[in-house]
């Protein structure tokens, strides 16, 4: 452990410390831009320069290795000098346009100019101007303002995995760009705007609507897939600016996917702002008092277990609470929180969480995917398993479709079947899953939503039994595509045959009356029978066939609770109120108990918080990433051979806001046109 | 792309010598042949590399077309535009410079009659300039092709252009009196008189 002096405080640090990481240690602040924790070192800035006794020259401290006995001054008037003299080269071809630069207010150059700069430019000759680039419909370019620090060009190719952008031509000449301009192949792009300490990358929806210091920041969690990103939302009176990433080392360390990032125009778009009645097969707008009266009036006389309701994937655990109490008072246990139709057990908890953790990916050394497309079920999460595969040696094997992951992938092929051989040893997986210290097993909804869901639970269960339970060690892990699962599970929201029996019963007319909490990943024209209620945002699937439609608020405009894959609980915050009459789900549930049955003993947000912690006790702790006991469960059965069909077919449209966002077709439209483009110039 | 002209792909011998190129390097490390080949793909496509070439060594080599076309654009000798025949490189550095290539230059410009960066219309020769090519004790220097051209005065450049123009031989290296850098005229020291200098 070497020991070295920084402006006179000694510190000790870990060997492969950098004198810039030293600095940091104790609080030595130590300009930088092209240097960035999470991506390789460059030391193409010189921002960093400190002076080293005994060096002839200043030295760029962020790829100097911290040695012992080595003596490290900040502040002396060589640093400052070079730091000036850095800077002025800097801006030397930087074009002094903040006004209207979208960086303002949150740039590293203009604060780094300001703290660390001379203050004057010596340099009369004309600056050098760059044409902008296309990146896809998220990124903006002006090109003119790069540094070349090269972060968004090691961030492609290190994290997000595509080696598509890089810097051409040399010296003054030089222009990052993506290969040949085409949209960057990424679920993750939308970071580098994060990572650019300039306005070169700008967020593209984002331009010139808000300035930061305007915005009103939200500490929130993200509900687009199960990781629970933690987000800042970024608000200017009612509507939504902007959502960035917030730093959370076991989630999402500080990435978003581009879903989460950019999702946010969905919530003006579509959205339901009143509620609805449908009168001579026609949905007409009604009040709160209408709309519950034509609910008591359709209920009356309809028997408990001839109600059912359906939680969707967007849910809070206490919108979801207060409709299963509802249909409690109702008569009826009949709530499913499982919309895919994924065979998941309530009755272990272990079952159905990501048991390793997301973070535990960058302890294991070997990961059997069955079913499941990290890249597009949970990008964040793909990122760190890439981060674990080529770093930590990690390695992957898959059961199920192919598809680029972005890492090294050992394929044993697209049949379900295959893995009714690994529990017995004697497939390929089950001699790598032996010999590694680590395993891990990671199960995806694609598997689980099939006919013989509960027969692959049970075989990938008995795998991980025999190879990934060891002591300290949970290698069995469920991934998730919904943000409320994890909490409907936990809430017992779990019935016999599923969501298709509800839908069939319906169908059949023996169930009269279907409540939607946002389910809208279901085929609604089952329910036309039925009297169907729907709870939710936008207009999307679940309001087809609706006869009372109920307006709610989305993620960013309410306090809910979610657990994600790893059973960790976290809350969004209200960030803007829900448009027009929508309201918060609970509030909705609980003010219809008052009209259609008992009263549900709630009243205030606390009280059902209170409510939540009995009836799920996980709730009462929050981000915090429990240890469940291990158990059996899942049904021994025969499993059908045949491929596992993936369970996300677009990235970009998995649920009713991302449907309703004008970004995110654009997203989807954008990258289709690469994949259409790859194919036809390969082959 | 049914309009395109035929696809590059190497030559046989070409082939061959990408291969060699590419066993320099130790197993899985291929990519660090992309400039060789870059080079080799010049040569055969007539001078200049295009997209299609840089994509099609990127396939070769197994790595990401941006990474073939960050070298490619990096380094000033591979040429991304047609040239003509002969590629005329007058260097312009300080040495040079003070050695005249300013005038060199200026002959090249009549003889040829184009500009800097321009080309022949009857496709002959292709006039740049170029930063240092290392032969400063010869200066001026220009390269014509793979070839040096050294000590040169505005007559000699002139007389070069017309022969090349065409199609004579022409000797490479110092254009006066001097066997490669040694002095002009014949040598001046160690010329045989043993134990003078001593």
């Amino acid at each position: 452990m070497p020991t070295l002096t920084i402006d006179g405080k000694e510190v000790t640090v870990e060997p492969g410390t950098t004198v810039l990481q030293a600095c940091e240690e104790i609080g030595v602040e130590v300009p930088r831009f092209c240097y960035h924790e999470r991506l390789s070192i460059a030391g193409n800035c010189r921002m960093c320069l400190v002076d080293m006794e005994k060096a002839p020259k200043p030295i760029a401290s962020c790829a100097m290795p911290a040695g012992d006995g080595m003596v490290i001054h900040t502040n002396t008037e060589r640093v400052k000098k070079a730091r000036e003299g850095v800077m002025e080269f800097l801006l030397i071809n930087h074009p002094l346009d903040c006004p209207i630069c979208d960086q303002g207010g949150e740039c590293d150059l203009q604060d780094q100019a300001v703290a660390f700069g001379g203050g004057k430019s010596r340099y009369d000759e004309n600056k050098r101007a760059v044409e902008d680039k296309y990146m896809g419909p998220l990124i903006s370019t002006t090109m003119t303002r790069c540094i070349h620090c090269m972060r968004c060009v090691r961030f492609s190719s290190e994290v997000a995995g595509v080696e598509d952008m890089g810097a051409l031509w040399r010296g003054e000449h030089t222009e990052i760009t993506t290969y040949l301009e085409k949209t960057l192949d990424s679920e993750m792009s939308g970071n580098v705007i994060d990572l650019c300490p300039v306005g070169a990358l700008t967020s593209k929806p984002y331009a010139f609507t808000a300035r930061s210091w305007e915005l009103k920041h939200t500490e929130s969690i993200d509900v687009m897939d199960a990781l629970g990103s933690n987000i800042n939302v970024d608000t200017r009176g009612s509507a939504v600016m902007r959502i960035l990433p917030r730093l959370n080392e076991d989630v999402n360390e500080e990435w978003i996917s581009d879903k989460t990032r950019f999702v946010y125009d969905g919530l003006k778009k579509r959205r339901l702002d009143r509620p609805y009645v449908r009168k001579n097969k026609k949905l007409e707008e009604a009040t709160w008092g209408e709309a519950f009266e034509a609910i008591k009036k359709k209920l009356k006389g309809v028997k408990g277990d001839q109600i059912g309701a359906i939680a969707g994937d967007l849910a809070d655990m206490e919108a979801m609470l207060a409709l299963k109490d509802l249909m409690g008072t109702l008569g009826s246990s009949r709530v499913e929180g499982r919309q895919d139709g994924a065979a998941l057990d309530a009755s272990v908890r272990a079952g159905y969480l990501m048991n390793s953790g997301i973070a535990g990916v960058e302890e294991a050394d070997y990961l059997l995917l069955v079913g499941c497309d990290p890249r597009a079920e949970a990008p964040v999460l793909n990122s760190r398993i890439r981060k674990a595969v080529r770093h930590m040696g990690l390695k992957v094997g898959r059961i199920g479709a192919e598809a680029d992951l972005t890492y090294k992938v050992e394929d044993f092929g697209d049949d379900a079947k295959l893995l009714k051989s690994v529990p017995t040893g004697r497939h390929a997986a089950a001699k790598a899953l032996k010999a590694a210290e680590k395993p891990m097993i990671i199960v995806g909804q694609a598997a689980l939503a099939r006919e013989d869901g509960a027969a692959i639970l049970k075989a990938a269960r008995d795998a991980a039994d025999k190879y990934c339970v060891k002591d300290g060690w949970n290698g069995f892990n469920v991934l998730h595509t919904a943000a409320s699962r994890v909490g409907a599970m936990d809430l017992g929201l779990t019935t016999e045959g599923g969501v298709n029996a509800i839908l069939d019963d319906a169908a059949a007319g023996d169930l009269k009356a279907v409540f939607l909490l946002g389910a809208d990943e279901i085929d609604t024209s089952k329910l036309k029978k039925a009297f169907t209620v729907y709870i939710g945002t936008h207009g999307d699937e679940g309001v087809k066939n609706a006869d009372v439609i109920l307006p709610a608020a989305a993620y960013t405009e309410k306090s809910g609770t979610y657990i994600n894959t790893e059973g960790r609980v976290q809350r969004t915050e209200k960030a803007v109120f829900a448009p027009g009459d929508a309201r918060e789900d609970w509030t909705i549930l609980r003010a219809l108990s008052d009209v259609v049955g008992e009263t549900l003993p709630y009243n205030t947000l606390a009280a059902l918080r209170t409510r939540l912690a009995e009836v799920a006790p996980a709730t009462a702790t929050l981000d915090e990433v429990p240890t469940e006991a291990w158990g059996d469960f899942g049904t021994k059965g025969d499993i059908a051979e045949g491929a596992i069909k993936p369970i996300i077919d677009n990235f970009y449209m998995t649920n009713p806001i991302a449907r309703a966002s004008q970004i995110m077709a654009d997203c989807a439209q954008a990258r289709e046109g690469v994949a259409e483009e790859a194919t036809g110039t390969h082959g | 792309m049914s309009t395109a002209p035929e696809k590059f792909v190497w030559t046989s011998e070409n082939e061959k010598t990408a291969q060699a190129h590419i066993a320099k390097y130790p197993e899985g490390r291929q990519q660090s042949a992309v400039m060789p080949l870059l080079d080799l793909a010049q040569r055969q496509n007539g001078g200049h590399v295009t997209q299609e070439i840089m994509e099609y060594i990127a396939d070769y080599l197994d790595m990401p077309a941006i990474r073939v076309q960050e070298v490619a654009t990096f380094y000033t000798m591979y040429n991304h535009k047609p040239i003509g025949k002969h590629h005329v490189q007058v260097c312009g550095t300080t040495p040079c410079w003070l050695r005249g290539s300013d005038d060199i230059m200026k002959a090249c410009k009549s003889k040829l009659g184009i500009e800097k960066g321009e080309t022949t219309k009857d496709g002959m020769f292709t006039l740049s300039e170029v930063e240092c090519a290392g032969a400063c004790v010869n200066a001026p220097v220009v390269a014509i092709d793979d070839d040096y051209f050294e000590d040169l005065t505005p007559e000699a450049m002139t007389e070069l252009l017309e022969k090349l123009g065409k199609g004579e031989a022409v000797k490479a290296g110092p254009q006066i009196d001097r066997q490669n850098s040694a002095p002009a005229g014949g040598p001046t020291t160690l010329k045989g008189d043993k134990g003078e200098d001593a």
